[in-house]
């Protein structure tokens, strides 16, 4: 149970975060908002998985990649393609020229379902697509960069590339994935309509317990002797290298681990937004990451989730009623945030919430005992 | 005593950056047990020599057997994990990490990906932390942030981090640079100490220090071997005198 509390929830500071973050998630939104407004910040939520990816390899990796976009298009297009064919039934493709096949390969004179297609037939084929494709992709990019010993900016350029060409290869595929408009008008999940108020209920509870799940395991994994590893490394690469350890295959692995992350939340993004497209994988969106991560604090797991919905809820509020301004005020926000707190609310909040916290907690423990009758100064001291 | 084996056995070693030969057909013994201290005037390849050794750069001709086994296309973690230790120059440790955790990383288990995930902090573990502490007289700075040790504190935290490793060969690349005289007594008397079960092959400027220390003194030149022998024999030598110890 002990090492449970310090090492999945990371001691007190850790298990008062996510408590605070199950309040919010479970709680708070759910009573407040209606179902749309609570849809949208399921939305949030999902781009949080990117961020808290971001965290794990920028923050601790001390690798900047540009392109968990790709990962979290990934995971969405997977989790689309097994929608898309539930969807694509004989019954209601029956008018297409060959039914059966999603309807944009119809319109690309597609006849026939394309082999890489067909196992997505599978709910658990998909499952595990989801997390081993990006898992995949994201090992071989690692281990051509960082076996090559590539890293710093121009790893941050080569995942920018990457997510370039993908979005690219998406948009010029378009009988194969959808094009520019993505995979649409996707219903079922398994026979379970997902477009129903109380799935999207459903789906944002799942949504908020995965996040929950995602962070507990990254703190496991940086309470370990790994993430002291991942520390040593940004600080003395070469110490680490002569004393014993192949530095390569611990970034390919945080590099792999914040990939199957992000395609998580890509994932979830497809079921509770009901469709993917590449405007979520090329340069922009990945981008937008960095900045989510950044705004929350780039070494807090639980910073990052309050930095995607603190971003993300002033770019829905902004951009209502300014929106030609809303990408430069996103632009002049990660510069403030670099430049006045290169750790984010995160970094604000260790500089003010804890004493704040630390007071309200002696506040209380005066409250509930009776008052000291002899030594008021010991106790404005401890306050 | 029977003719022993080296240990270290570095054959016609050459490497050139550009044309310039940094190191230049060098032989170089070190037998088990053996403290040998290399000297040399700047740019005599002396750093240069541990580096291909431990596998930081890579020979262009020649080899370097290691316990018989070639190194020099092994890759950096193989060589370390064959019991090669290196000691940088600046000292070289995580300044953000306790003592403690600087050692527990140095710590020769847990060193691939997965195992490091499952690595527990068990008693055979601290015990042999707080040995090491103790022969480098860290014990009472265990908890405190490496960042916050005095410079000679930080060269032997980072001497503790490859005894820890129980190296077959440890290889000191200045270890008294910029400190006191009394933490150079230490030191010696620690290297004195060390070299008790293993070899160690150090690099150093101050003769002082040499004298206290050195089994047999190896004397490089532009790349070359210049003299190699007993302190008293290397200082006497008159090519020594000329190009390295001066009047």
């Amino acid at each position: 149970m002990n090492t449970f509390y310090e090492r999945w929830l990371g001691g007190k500071q850790g298990a008062l975060g996510i408590a605070v973050l199950i309040a919010l998630i479970f709680i708070i939104m759910p009573l407040w908002l209606d179902v749309f407004r609570l849809n949208l910040v399921g939305k949030y939520l999902t781009y949080a998985f990117a961020a808290v990816s971001l965290v794990m390899v920028w923050g601790y990796g001390g690798v900047l990649s540009l392109g968990q976009g790709v990962f979290f298009g990934l995971g969405g297009y997977c989790m689309a393609m097994f929608l898309k064919l539930e969807a694509s039934d004989l019954a209601s493709t029956a008018h297409q020229t060959t039914p059966g096949i999603p309807d944009f390969m119809d319109w690309n004179q597609i006849t026939a379902l394309p082999t890489f297609w067909e196992p997505f037939h599978s709910l658990t084929f998909t499952l595990i697509a989801v997390l081993i494709v990006p898992a995949i992709f994201a090992y071989i990019i690692g281990a051509a960069m960082f076996k090559r010993r590539v890293s710093g900016v121009y790893f941050s350029i080569m995942t920018q590339a990457v997510a370039a060409i993908l979005t690219i290869l998406i948009v010029g595929q378009q009988g194969y994935t959808g094009g520019i408009n993505g995979i649409t008008d996707l219903k079922t999940l398994h026979g379970w309509n997902i477009n129903t108020d109380s799935a999207k209920y459903t789906l944002y509870f799942i949504n908020g317990a995965l996040l929950i799940g995602v962070i507990m395991i990254c703190r496991y994994v940086l309470s370990s002797k790994l993430g002291r590893l991942l520390l040593a490394m940004r600080d003395k690469e070469d110490r680490v290298r002569f004393s014993g350890y192949d530095v390569s295959n611990f970034k390919i692995f945080t590099f792999a681990l914040s990939a199957i992350i992000s395609a998580i939340g890509g994932a979830m993004f497809t079921l509770q937004v009901g469709f993917m497209s590449p405007s979520f994988v090329g340069i922009v969106p990945s981008i937008q990451m960095v900045i989510f991560a950044a705004v929350g604090g780039r070494m807090s797991l639980v910073g990052a989730v309050f930095g995607s919905l603190l971003v993300n809820y002033g770019k829905t509020a902004f951009s209502e009623s300014f929106p030609a301004l809303w990408l430069f005020f996103m632009g002049g926000l990660f510069i403030a945030v670099v430049m006045f707190f290169p750790n984010g609310l995160a970094g604000i909040y260790e500089m003010y919430g804890i004493k704040w916290q630390n007071r309200l907690f002696a506040k209380f423990r005066r409250g509930s005992s009776p008052p000291p009758a002899t030594t008021p100064e010991v106790e404005g001291q401890r306050g | 005593m029977t003719q022993e084996h080296p240990i270290l056995a570095v054959e016609d070693l050459t490497v050139s950056f550009d044309g310039f030969k940094a190191v230049d057909g060098l032989n170089f013994y070190v037998m088990p047990d053996e403290l040998r201290v290399v000297i040399g005037p700047n740019g005599a390849g002396k750093t240069t020599l541990l580096d291909m050794i431990c596998g930081k750069t890579r020979p262009t001709e020649g080899s370097i057997r290691f316990d018989d086994k070639e190194v020099t296309k092994m890759s950096e973690h193989a060589i370390v994990r064959a019991g090669v230790g290196r000691k940088f120059q600046t000292p070289s440790i995580y300044e953000n990490l306790s003592v403690f955790e600087n050692l527990e990383i140095s710590y020769p288990s847990g060193r691939t990906v997965f195992s490091s995930l499952m690595f527990r902090r068990t008693s055979q573990v601290t015990e042999r932390i707080e040995e090491v502490a103790e022969m480098i007289g860290l014990t009472d700075r265990l908890n405190d942030e490496a960042g916050l040790l005095s410079h000679g504190q930080k060269q032997w935290l980072e001497i503790g981090m490859l005894l820890i490793q129980d190296p077959k060969l440890l290889m000191l690349d200045e270890p008294v640079a910029g400190m006191s005289v009394k933490e150079r007594e230490e030191t010696a008397e620690l290297l004195n100490k060390v070299c008790k079960d293993r070899s160690v092959v150090v690099i150093e400027h101050d003769m002082e220090f040499v004298k206290r220390i050195a089994h047999k003194v190896t004397v490089l030149h532009q790349g070359k071997l210049l003299a190699e022998g007993s302190m008293d024999m290397v200082q006497n030598d008159e090519r020594v005198i000329e190009v390295y110890l001066g009047h």
